[in-house]
């Protein structure tokens, strides 16, 4: 494996770090926000290393861009369901639980 | 350890991650708890259709996780629902 192929191991790797993270989060934190939070930032922070490892592996400027902007719409779609699922939580429970 | 050893590994590892996720839409004590698997599910499946592309060789695979990503947005409208409790006077 080449320099750019071993790089792009090493940000897969810690991109599966990541989503294990947000796993372990949402099944160990206390509270359904709390869960809200750790999924969204963890998972898209993996997403983001993901999509640099397989950009990186590609080596075209074209699928680069591709997954810029996957990234992109996934940080919009997260942030969307982050704020639909919170408003909920709070509408069930209450700010402080 | 080859490129593609790892893509496989790494896939067989997110897919575990979203099993695991779904432990807690099982148990989760309140619906918020559940809906969480829209979050989960949109961004775990965009990552392994995202390796699936480059571990088969197929570059459609690309298109179909952008596809994916994009209704996620619009799936998620649906499956929190609007908020509950509409005001009165705002009918």
């Amino acid at each position: 494996m080449s320099v750019v192929e071993w790089v792009a191991a090493a940000l897969l790797a810690l991109g599966c770090g990541f989503y294990f993270a947000g796993t372990v989060g949402m099944l160990r934190f206390p509270d359904a926000l709390c869960r809200l939070h750790a999924l969204t930032k963890a998972d898209n922070l993996g997403l983001l290393l993901v999509c640099s490892a397989m950009a990186l592996q590609s080596q075209s400027l074209r699928v680069t861009l591709l997954l810029g902007i996957v990234w992109l719409f996934g940080l919009l779609a997260s942030t969307v369901s982050a704020q639909l699922i919170a408003r909920r939580a709070v509408d069930d429970h209450g700010e402080c639980e | 350890m080859t490129m593609a050893t790892m893509l496989a590994a790494a896939i067989v590892f997110l897919v575990l991650n979203l099993a695991a996720g779904l432990v807690r839409v099982a148990r989760g004590p309140s619906a918020s708890d559940r809906m969480l698997a829209a979050l989960l599910f949109g961004s775990t499946t965009v990552a392994v259709l995202l390796l699936l592309a480059e571990w088969t060789g197929q570059p459609a695979l690309r298109d179909v996780a952008l596809l994916f990503v994009l209704l996620a947005a619009v799936l998620s409208v649906a499956f929190v629902g609007l908020p509950r409790h509409v005001p009165e006077e705002d009918r």
